[in-house]
């Protein structure tokens, strides 16, 4: 039913996915974290920076990220110095792109959950011993669980769905940058409609499993 | 042994000014009206709050000029007013929370605890499965087993009904008797303070405005906050007699004897009596043709005005023991009650609270 080629396209993207939902997780839970508990001034311009993304049209992100990773940009520099070489072009930069792109998918339901448990919990926590750091792992992620789910499924399937950015950062290359949308992108610009029902199909039926797990799982987690 | 705490901390339309020493054993009760700082007090004392000020517990400095130490490394117990369980763990994992980490040095066992405070049924429910008393409960003993060396109160009844109360006091009340640390009881329900504090602190607007043994404070006249249709006396009895054919007690304390309802409590206990000015009137001889039972000889010491200008509030002496009665201006200038007047007491009701 695949194509070769459409099948390193589904892979190449559910990697790009993963990794990047991982990062995701990893840089947008202090961010939630410091935003829910944020009182000073800042807390509305480092929320709105962080929503960014929402807004802007992946070409204007895009833009500024290929000017700033490429040989004259200030990361573009760092990474040539660091050996790494240039991120445009690359599933590296594809990665950061998307970190970026999908960061308040991430960040707003993690932010949302950890200001729906509050201060009270936490304060019990620190009643009874827990150091900060503790009461984080031990009371807050737990009872954050569906704000994580959340952040998790909407992360990752935004990510699959991301397709602007991906052609200005990544470009169109086998294997290396052509995910799943491009790919379609590919086949319809080629006329081959058969080929691109498949894969759109496909993304049509993912996208539905995806937001119906998501719905059953918060209905479940609530219940519990 | 002592708690000593001195605290400052400003808010936009308040101000919390006080300085304290506490007794380093038994129950002291913050006591006033809502809004007027206890819990902001409580919450000082914790360290959730950071008031500039002095706290030293049983001769170790939790917070002074130079150093906070942080809520986590205060070894006390907070059973906050809405019991805070953590709703993602069972009832035995929230008892050892706190256990967990104050690495054994518990001075009360789990078993016992558990026993005490009647949890083994509920030991694998969720919070949300438990009733109010019954989170209640669970959250003084998560509390208990993280091994304080100061146990902080903050109204933990006030989102008990009535009948659940009635239920709960007895088990503060055996715990208040088994424990051997300060515990810092904040309320604003006087029947709770009479049953369980030894010591108190009565607050207004963020100062401290009396403080001193229950009995001694509770029977003072001069406090500039009153407690109303609450004010009263309370004062330790022991139970001297029990008449099964009457279904009453005869109770004696330092000054006489007094002929209570009998709730059952057995010939020798200590209890403690509860009288309120309410229910104090005063005659210049004694009448013994009065359904009142209760008629003791006694001296007055002082009176003051009430809220009403109508009333006054007497405070009088029945041997070592101070009461208070209220009555109008009008009797109280009739009967001619100047200070060393010798009158008798006619006593309505007596209340046995634990």
């Amino acid at each position: 039913m695949f194509s070769p080629s459409d099948l390193a396209a589904i892979w190449l993207t559910l990697k790009l996915a993963t990794v990047t939902t991982l990062l995701l997780l990893l840089i947008g839970t202090p961010i939630a974290w410091r935003l829910a508990r944020m009182r000073s001034w800042w807390k509305g311009p480092l929320a709105a920076v962080v929503a960014m993304p929402l807004v802007l049209p992946p070409t204007v992100l895009g833009f500024y990220l290929l000017l700033l990773m490429g040989p004259h940009g200030p990361v573009g520099r760092f990474t040539e110095w660091a050996g790494i070489g240039l991120l445009p072009f690359s599933f590296g930069g594809l990665v950061v792109a998307s970190v970026i792109y999908s960061l308040p998918f991430v960040v707003q339901p993690l932010q949302n959950a950890f200001e729906a448990i509050g201060e009270r919990p936490l304060e019990a926590a620190a009643t009874l011993r827990a150091s900060p750091l503790d009461a984080f792992f031990s009371v807050a992620v737990p009872l954050a669980k569906p704000g994580f789910l959340t952040a998790t499924i909407l992360g990752f399937a935004h990510t699959v769905g991301e397709f602007g950015i991906v052609l200005m950062i990544g470009g169109n290359i086998p294997d290396k940058t052509r995910v799943v949308s491009v790919q379609i992108y590919d086949h319809v610009e080629a006329m081959d409609y058969a080929a691109a029902h498949g894969l759109a199909a496909g993304m049509v039926v993912f996208s539905f499993l995806v937001l119906l797990a998501l719905y059953l799982l918060n209905s479940r987690g609530r219940r519990s | 042994m002592s708690v000593a705490a001195r605290f400052a901390l400003a808010w936009p339309g308040f101000a919390l000014d006080v300085d304290l020493d506490l007794p380093g054993s038994g129950v002291t009760a913050l006591f006033g009206q809502s809004g007027c700082g206890k819990t902001t007090l409580l919450r000082c004392m914790a360290g959730l709050e950071r008031g500039s000020g002095r706290l030293a517990v049983n001769g170790e400095t939790w917070q002074d000029e130079t150093r906070f130490v942080p809520t986590h490394q205060r070894p006390l117990g907070y059973v906050f007013q809405d019991a805070r369980l953590f709703a993602h763990l069972d009832v035995a994992r929230n008892l050892d929370f706190g256990m967990r980490r104050s690495r054994g040095a518990a001075t009360v066992k789990r078993d016992a605890i558990i026993d005490l405070l009647g949890l083994g049924p509920l030991l694998d429910r969720l919070p949300e499965r438990l009733s109010g008393g019954e989170q209640q409960r669970v959250a003084i003993a998560r509390a208990l087993l993280a091994a304080p060396r100061l146990l902080l109160m903050d109204e933990p009844l006030a989102s008990l009904d009535h009948a659940r109360k009635q239920e709960f006091l007895p088990w503060l009340e055996r715990l208040r008797d088994e424990l051997e640390i300060p515990i810092i009881y904040v309320s604003h329900a006087p029947d709770e303070v009479a049953r369980l504090a030894d010591h108190i602190v009565v607050m207004d607007a963020g100062r401290a405005v009396a403080q001193g043994p229950l009995a001694e404070t509770l029977a003072r006249i001069d406090l500039p906050i009153r407690l109303g249709e609450d004010a009263g006396a309370v004062f330790a009895a022991t139970v001297a007699e029990r008449d099964a054919e009457w279904h009453l007690a005869r109770v004696e304390f330092a000054g006489g004897e007094l002929w209570v309802r009998d709730n059952g409590t057995p010939v020798g206990r200590d209890v403690r009596v509860r009288i309120l000015a309410r229910d104090v009137s005063i005659a210049n001889s004694r009448h013994d043709d009065i359904s009142i039972m209760n008629l003791l000889p006694a001296t007055v010491v002082a009176h003051a005005a009430e809220d009403h200008p109508s009333q006054v509030l007497v405070q009088l002496r029945v041997g070592e023991t101070l009461l208070l009665g209220r009555l109008t201006r009008r009797s109280a200038q009739r009967l001619d009650l100047a200070p060393g007047r010798e009158v008798w007491v006619q006593i309505k009701a007596v209340a046995l609270v634990g």
